[in-house]
């Protein structure tokens, strides 16, 4: 076997076979179920389901029947009880707790109703605020039938205008100039979860990949390695190898993430599924998405790998990984304000810078019609980068893996280079 | 299979590491290179395995250039003992082992025969970090040995171990050797030096300073050791012309003589003071000649 593979076939098992891995990776997937399963969950704790009985002392005449039609079309699991007795006694028996709350109704001098709700909780707030908006609702019904006004004119007045946002097709160009607007939250689902994706695969596995090396070199196994194959195969095979593991760890996770939904795909009417919407998104999106992260992995594993082989102290590694970190971070909050503006200039300069370009130029393509050059141009651009971080890379790697002592400076990084010339 | 080094030279920036060394190690044949810390002998066997380039000169074996194409031809043990600590000792030579070539069923066979030798065939299933200094020292050894390479290279192996390991450990170096391998060997231990190697090399700041057969070396070196031992106080002896050193033994004295002519002056000057119960003329140890050559003061 191919020397390149045995080094990778080992980074890839002993990283795999460690606790923490293994304990890791289970415990998201215990999370993604849980994530899935959030309204099961959910429910075994909720008491707000229960049926909530509210007293109502009605001192007018008619209102208490409107009143409780209005709530049961409503569909909400209040119940309303008409209470015969003095004010006092419903008082008492809510903080009995009998009732919920004491609902008392009131006309003022122009026959519409007015209301005080008695409750042991001031922030119960949600049930006060629904009999509000009822109540409400029949004193805008009173109101305008004293008025003389038509109930279909109400309607009229409160149904909302007709308003859509129409693209202008353009005939000419290459077709679309923007994407419509449920293209654009569609791809912002996308951009949302690669940028998660990218932003947490190369903190971790850029993290794992530095260990790694520092760890070879504080044990000192590093020389032996180094004199059986090349160093930099090895630092290539480390990067492929831990790039499996985060491919096998991402498998896993999108894996039993989509069997779960699919599972409970009813149950799921709306809410973030839909905003994310991924069933709708072009064949060409996800491919830049594959290319990108691929590329800003890379990109990253190699500079990681670099920085890696300069120290000798797994103590030092973090201090050495801070400046990759904050790059990353700083793409990604540029990205985070750029979904919801990504044609702004600041994004379409930084997209072309390497270290952000996976982001944000993903972040255009997700959702801007970007002309084929401008992306060709910026993955040209970090390809480039990665191949003279790679030379460079394999340069410092070979000098650096024989240097020893405290490392964490500038001068280090000179000194590695200089001991894999030739004088 | 000849080892070569042509007229090698490594700077470090102004630093220079070794200088002009020429050196030829043939089959079958134990090679000693010794100097003092930081003469260049670590950045050699860096060069020849391929680790540092050399700024100038040529480093061939068997003609050819050594690159990673050679790798599982060589075995390295380097000064700075590494292994990973955390796993065993079987899948650790069996990764070792394939970098350097071997098939993993070889590779099973040939370490349980090593750990038979060296007398630890229950380590096969422990962690490194649970055996001591010296047995993971063997370990070691063994995973520059288990590929049979035709050139090794051992920065200091036997440090760290007791006696009876530094035997079980010499003779398996030996046992190579007469395989046919070629093997440079650094140590400071002198008398380990002298017992192994019939070649050697002394560095000094980079540059050979003594390099022949062990034996050239002493003939040629003159100077000779003579023990003195008698009742009477001996310190005169060092005033007399000739005699270069002097070290004072509890029954008696060391001189080390300029040639062999110097003794018959002593031996006239001690002649009638007393009693002397011993007049020995020895040859200079190699510890007398790594001493003078890569400096450092006697006293």
């Amino acid at each position: 076997m191919n020397k390149f593979l045995i080094v990778m076939a080992h980074t890839y098992w002993s990283r795999f076979k460690t606790k923490s891995f293994l304990i890791t990776t289970a415990i998201v997937l215990v999370f993604i179920v849980a994530l899935a399963n959030i309204q099961s969950i959910l429910d075994l704790f909720g008491e707000e389901d229960e049926q909530k009985r509210i007293a109502v002392i009605d001192d007018t005449t008619n209102i208490f029947d409107l009143f409780s039609q209005q709530m049961e079309s409503t569909d909400s699991n209040i119940e309303l009880v008409n209470f015969q007795g003095s004010l006092e006694m419903a008082k008492s028996e809510v903080v009995e707790e009998e009732y919920q709350g004491l609902l008392h109704i009131t006309a003022n001098d122009e026959e519409l109703p007015e209301a005080t709700y008695h409750s042991n909780k001031v922030n119960s707030s949600e049930v006060g605020y629904l009999l509000q908006n009822n109540l409400q609702q029949i004193k805008v019904m009173i109101a305008t039938n004293n008025a003389g006004i038509d109930e279909s004119v109400i309607q009229d007045i409160y149904s909302p205008v007709v308003f859509e946002t129409v693209m202008i097709e353009n005939t000419t160009g290459s077709g679309q100039i923007g994407k419509t607007e449920e293209e654009l939250s569609n791809a912002r689902g996308l951009v949302y979860v690669i940028l998660f994706l990218l932003y947490f695969a190369v903190i971790t596995y850029g993290n794992m990949i530095a260990m790694d090396i520092a760890n070879e070199k504080s044990s000192r196994v590093m020389e032996i390695l180094i004199s059986s194959s090349s160093p930099v195969s090895q630092m290539f095979a480390k990067i492929i190898g831990i790039a499996l593991l985060g491919l096998t760890q991402y498998v896993l996770f999108i894996g039993v993430g989509y069997t779960v939904i699919s599972l409970k795909q009813d149950e799921m009417v709306g809410g973030i599924f839909e905003y994310f919407g991924i069933a709708d998104i072009e064949a060409t999106t996800f491919i830049y998405a594959i290319v990108f992260f691929l590329l800003g992995y890379l990109l990253y594993a190699t500079l990681s790998a670099m920085l890696g082989s300069l120290v000798s102290r797994i103590e030092d590694v973090q201090q050495l990984m801070m400046p990759v970190i904050f790059l990353i971070m700083i793409a990604f909050f540029i990205a985070m304000f750029g979904l919801n503006m990504p044609d702004s200039t600041m994004v379409t300069i930084t997209s072309f810078i390497p270290f952000f370009t996976p982001m944000l130029m993903f972040l255009r393509v997700g959702m801007l019609d970007v002309p084929f050059w401008e992306v060709g141009l910026s993955i040209l651009i970090m390809i480039i980068t990665i191949a003279i971080l790679a030379l460079i890379g394999a340069r410092v790697y070979r000098g650096g893996v024989l240097m020893y002592g405290r490392s964490t400076s500038l001068k280090d990084f000179k000194k590695a280079l200089q001991l894999s010339k030739k004088d | 299979m000849t080892l070569k080094l042509n007229d090698v030279t490594k700077h470090f920036g102004r630093f220079t590491a070794v200088d002009g060394l020429s050196l030829e190690i043939p089959e079958h044949q134990i090679f000693g290179f010794l100097g003092a810390n930081g003469a260049g002998k670590t950045t050699t066997f860096r060069m020849i395995i391929g680790l540092l380039d050399a700024t100038d000169g040529k480093i061939t074996w068997n003609g050819e250039n050594i690159d990673y194409s050679k790798s599982n031809y060589i075995g390295y043990l380097p000064e700075e003992r590494g292994l990973y600590p955390k796993l065993k000792v079987r899948d650790q030579l069996v990764y070792l082992g394939r970098l350097r070539g071997m098939a993993k069923n070889d590779i099973i066979v040939e370490l349980k025969d090593w750990l038979e030798r060296f007398k630890v065939p229950e380590y096969l299933d422990k962690r490194i970090e649970e055996l001591s200094k010296g047995n993971q020292q063997k370990i070691q050894f063994i995973s520059a040995v288990i590929h049979k390479p035709k050139l090794l290279i051992l920065d200091e192996p036997f440090t760290g171990l007791d006696p009876v390991n530094v035997e079980m450990l010499k003779q398996a170096v030996v046992d190579l050797k007469e395989q046919g391998t070629s093997i440079v060997f650094s140590s400071h231990r002198m008398e380990h030096v002298e017992e192994l190697c019939e070649h050697l090399c002394i560095m000094q700041q980079g540059k050979p300073v003594v390099h022949g057969s062990l034996k050239e070396i002493k003939r040629s070196f003159g100077k000779k050791n003579l023990f003195v031992n008698a009742d009477f106080n001996l310190e005169y002896l060092k005033d007399i012309p000739g005699v270069v050193g002097f070290k004072g033994l509890p029954d008696g004295c060391k001189l080390q003589i300029e040639s062999e002519a110097i003794s018959q002056k002593v031996f006239a000057a001690i002649q009638d003071k007393g009693f002397v119960r011993r007049f020995e003329l020895e040859e200079p140890s190699l510890n007398d000649i790594f001493i003078e050559k890569a400096g450092e003061s006697y006293e």
